[in-house]
């Protein structure tokens, strides 16, 4: 048995990146264990999009921390990360959705986010190719969309040259109580273990509630300047919230290439990565109705990815129950890329014993076992 | 909106080159409603398609009009770019075609290889077969100085028909060495119909030398091609030009193949005597089972069209004449193997993935093709990495996974149109 490091991560996605990141910068001596490559899983299937968002409190505060995290690392981050502050414009199409934008405008503004409500007209000059009418928008400026796979990337690089250290193609069998079993026979020992495997984290650590919940994507050629902001449905918001049925939303992606990112649709119970042509159909659809050009845009690839999602829709950050050597930073479902950053200070705030910037409290994975009942009874 | 077209046949046939020709005349002789579906306008594939080939012409003459004459169905200028066991769909112009088969023959041809040298992105540098596609929609090449450079017997073909319209071609740079090709040549002696076309060809391009162990080293020019320096049986030299035609040999179109979940095996689709795929009902015919030319290309599309239309020993019948041609896939590929040199031919800055502007350097630091594509963008434009990702397998030994949906880029509105199929589609996606 060899001792490898104080600290020892099972993932190289997003969130292990960070958190490979954050204890760097701290001192701490990290290893990365990674089966396949870097960003290999729901990291390198994503739409980057950096966002703020309120279902609850404690996932606005923790998607808002985030977001002010990414902008104040934006001066770092090299061009192949692609970072654009091009804001959100949440899209209502009817008076019902122009009610939650006046909402939801004033909850940001009593926490301070930036956010302008856009009328007919002012949506219409933002985004002229979406259709008319609509009702209006919330235009959230301070969001942002990266490349999620090139951050992972620049992150554990940063980490490697802090010391840490980056083994890749090394599959962990099991993980606990200071050790890590490779498939290869061998077993690492750390003071601290970190579960960031994501959708595979329950594998490891037997009780944690993950679910994958799967996602189309599709890309196109090149259109520059067809859209300029990530445009999202408020419809999203009466959708997204389904525990069990599919759903898909109006949800698209501007990148620097000029090329359009179309999203998005949620299936849980299934297991399969081929693409699900009905729901991929009613996904173009829904992009279609809000935004008529796309129709005739040539789509160059279709893929898909699954979102590692929880019961109650936060993410497991912190010790697990009775192992005081484990810790876990899995299920970010449909927000990983932006809070992934948060993740990686809350992880290394509990390792080293230090009071974290926002209450780690909403997001311990104790949490599970405690309400899981309740939230049975809730699906 | 786009129309679109639904129909149903017995016996689908995707790519009308001399394989997919010769597999829909066989299948159509039972009675058999058989469609030919080619993202081309006019049937004959790479060889027998647009202007005159006279080596080729009488043959592709009598097929043509045997096609024409025929009552198969031609969906020309449609591209398929899904495919689910029961369906296709492909898109022309204006319309969406929802192609429901009974078999299925895949006789998608070969591309060309490219491999990345410095300059070869440069105006003027173009595949050997492009130069000859280029030609023959109407580039005047008279009296233009031209240096045709890769490997395979593709080089004399071009070069036979790149004089016939009166280029000046300076010189046919092949990179196999002479001792290997000599066998080559030598063992053709047993296939009349080869040794004939080779001395044709040489014939006719007789006054261009034809080097052996000489390879493009860089394309040289400001903002196009002045010259080309090439390495000639270890000697560095540069020569004049205005034209370069530069191709590796070929490559075969697997997509569909991988996206039906076909087996491949050494990087062709295996097949059964009957040229039937792993799967079922699905058949493969011409240069996706082997490089192996037209010869073979034809014989093993009327054994795939007999099969698929259940004419079994119509299909039994030719199977010698298969065996003789497919030796001929085996002496080809020994004689025109490529050498390591070639892979070290890039620069660090020299393009590989000319889509998503993607230097040698930055692939190469990828331990995988998918790697390299996630985080490089390698691969990832319209072309779905059909030229890069070629290249890659040569230069880094990565093997391709199964390449995403769409097989071609393919307007939303058909994308949303995918009909679900009956049975679950098989094999589209990577791994994620
Ligand atoms: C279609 C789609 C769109 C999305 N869009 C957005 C968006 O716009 N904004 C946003 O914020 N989020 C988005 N997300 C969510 C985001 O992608 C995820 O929440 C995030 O990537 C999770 O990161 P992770 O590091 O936890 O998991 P992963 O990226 O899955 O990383 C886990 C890693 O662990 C490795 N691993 C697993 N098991 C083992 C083992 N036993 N041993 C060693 N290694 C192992 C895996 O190979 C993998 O690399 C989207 C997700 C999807 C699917
Ligand atoms: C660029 C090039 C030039 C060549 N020139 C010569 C020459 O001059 N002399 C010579 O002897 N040999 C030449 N060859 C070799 C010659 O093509 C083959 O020996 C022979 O044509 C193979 O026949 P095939 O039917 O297998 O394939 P091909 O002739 O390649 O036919 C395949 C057809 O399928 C179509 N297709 C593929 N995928 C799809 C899809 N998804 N949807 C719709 N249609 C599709 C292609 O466009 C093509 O028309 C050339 C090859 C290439 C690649």
């Amino acid at each position: 048995m060899t001792r490898a490091a104080d600290v020892l991560i099972v993932g190289a996605g997003i969130v292990g990146a960070a958190c490979a990141l954050e204890l760097a910068k701290a001192g701490v001596r990290v290893t990365i264990l990674e089966e396949r490559f870097v960003s290999a899983g729901a990291t390198g299937a994503s739409m980057g999009h950096i966002v703020v968002m309120d279902d609850s409190e404690a996932q606005f505060s923790l998607t808002r921390y985030s977001q002010v995290l990414w902008e104040e690392l934006h001066e770092e981050l090299p061009p192949d990360v692609e970072y654009e502050r091009c804001g959100t414009i949440w899209i209502a199409a009817d008076e019902e959705e122009m009610a939650e934008v006046r909402r939801k405008c004033s909850y940001y503004a009593d926490r301070g986010v930036p956010a302008e409500i856009l009328d007919p007209r002012s949506l219409h000059d933002a985004e002229p190719h979406l259709r008319v009418p609509l009702a209006g928008g919330l235009f959230v400026a301070g969001d942002s969309v990266i490349y999620p796979p090139a951050a992972a990337s620049f992150l554990l690089q940063r980490a490697v040259e802090l010391g840490a250290t980056l083994h890749l193609g090394k599959a962990v069998v099991s993980l606990g109580k200071g050790n890590a079993g490779l498939a290869d026979g061998t077993t690492l020992s750390a003071g601290r273990l970190i579960n960031a495997a994501g959708q595979f984290a329950p594998k490891l650590t037997c009780g944690i509630q993950i679910k994958p919940r799967k996602g189309h994507l599709v890309i196109t050629d090149r259109y520059p300047g067809t859209v300029r902001h990530q445009l999202v449905e408020l419809g999203y918001l009466k959708s997204a919230h389904s525990l069990t049925s599919d759903s898909v939303a109006f949800n698209i992606q501007p990148r620097k290439t000029g090329q359009l990112l179309i999203g998005s649709s949620r299936q849980y119970n299934a297991e399969h990565d081929e693409v699900d042509s009905a729901i991929l159909s009613r996904m173009l659809e829904r992009a279609f109705e809000y935004l008529p050009a796309v129709a005739s845009f040539a789509g160059i690839r279709i893929w898909t990815g699954f979102r590692p999602a929880t019961p109650d829709k936060l993410p497991l950050i912190g010790p697990w129950l009775d192992d005081p050597t484990l810790y876990i930073a899995s299920g970010h479902e449909g927000l990983g890329i932006t809070t992934s950053l948060a993740t990686g200070k809350l992880i290394c705030a509990q390792i080293l014993g230090q009071s974290p910037a926002i209450p780690a409290e909403p997001y311990l994975p104790s949490r599970q076992t405690v309400s899981e009942t309740n939230v049975e009874a809730h699906v | 909106m786009d129309s679109i077209i639904q129909r149903i046949f017995d016996v689908a046939v995707i790519g009308a080159g001399p394989a997919g020709i010769a597999a829909a005349l066989a299948a159509a002789e039972t009675g058999a409603s058989v469609a030919l579906i080619d993202d081309n306008p006019a049937p004959g594939g790479q060889i027998w398609r647009g202007g005159r080939n006279a080596s080729h012409h009488l043959e592709a003459r009598r097929w043509l009009e045997r096609l024409s004459k025929s009552r198969v169905t031609l969906i020309g200028g449609t591209r398929v770019f899904y495919a689910h066991s029961g369906a296709l769909e492909a898109e022309s112009d204006h319309s969406l075609w929802q192609l429901l088969y009974g078999k299925l023959i895949l006789a998608t041809g070969a591309r060309e290889l490219f491999l990345p040298f410095p300059g070869w992105t440069m105006p003027n540098v173009f595949g050997a077969g492009g130069l000859q596609a280029l030609v023959k929609s109407g580039l005047p090449v008279k009296g233009k100085h031209v240096v045709i450079a890769g490997t395979g017997p593709l080089l004399l073909a071009v070069a036979a028909y790149l004089c016939e319209r009166g280029a000046d071609v300076l010189c046919i740079c092949e990179q196999a060495p002479f001792a290997r090709l000599r066998a080559f040549t030598l063992g053709m002696a047993s296939y009349p119909g080869k040794l004939v076309e080779t001395a044709q060809l040489r014939f006719r391009s007789r006054r261009a030398p034809y080097l052996t162990s000489a390879w493009p080293v860089a394309a040289l020019g400001q903002d196009r091609l002045q010259a080309v320096r090439i390495s000639d049986n270890g000697r560095l030299r540069e020569i004049e030009c205005e034209y370069l035609a530069c191709g590796f040999h070929l490559v075969p179109n697997l997509e569909l193949a991988r996206a039906l979940d076909c087996r491949v095996v050494d990087g062709f689709v295996g097949v059964n005597e009957l040229q039937e795929t792993s799967q079922p009902g699905v058949y493969c015919a011409g240069e996706p089972t082997g490089i192996g030319g037209v010869e073979l290309s034809i014989v093993e599309g009327q054994i795939a069209g007999h099969a698929a239309a259940g004419r079994v020993s119509s299909a039994k019948r030719l199977l010698t004449t298969r065996a003789r041609s497919r030796r001929a896939v085996k002496a080809m590929k020994k004689a025109f193997a490529l050498r390591p040199e070639l892979a070290a031919l890039a620069t660090p800055d020299t393009l590989l993935c000319r889509c998503e502007d993607v230097s040698f350097e930055a692939a190469q630091k990828h331990a995988t093709w998918r790697a390299a594509k996630l985080h490089s963008r390698c691969g990832m434009g319209p072309c779905q990495g059909r030229v890069c990702g070629a290249a890659a397998e040569f230069l880094f030994g990565w093997t391709m996974d199964s390449s995403r949906p769409p097989i071609f880029p393919a307007r939303c509105s058909s994308l949303a149109a995918i009909s679900t199929p009956a049975s679950p589609a098989q094999g589209h996606g990577g791994s994620q």
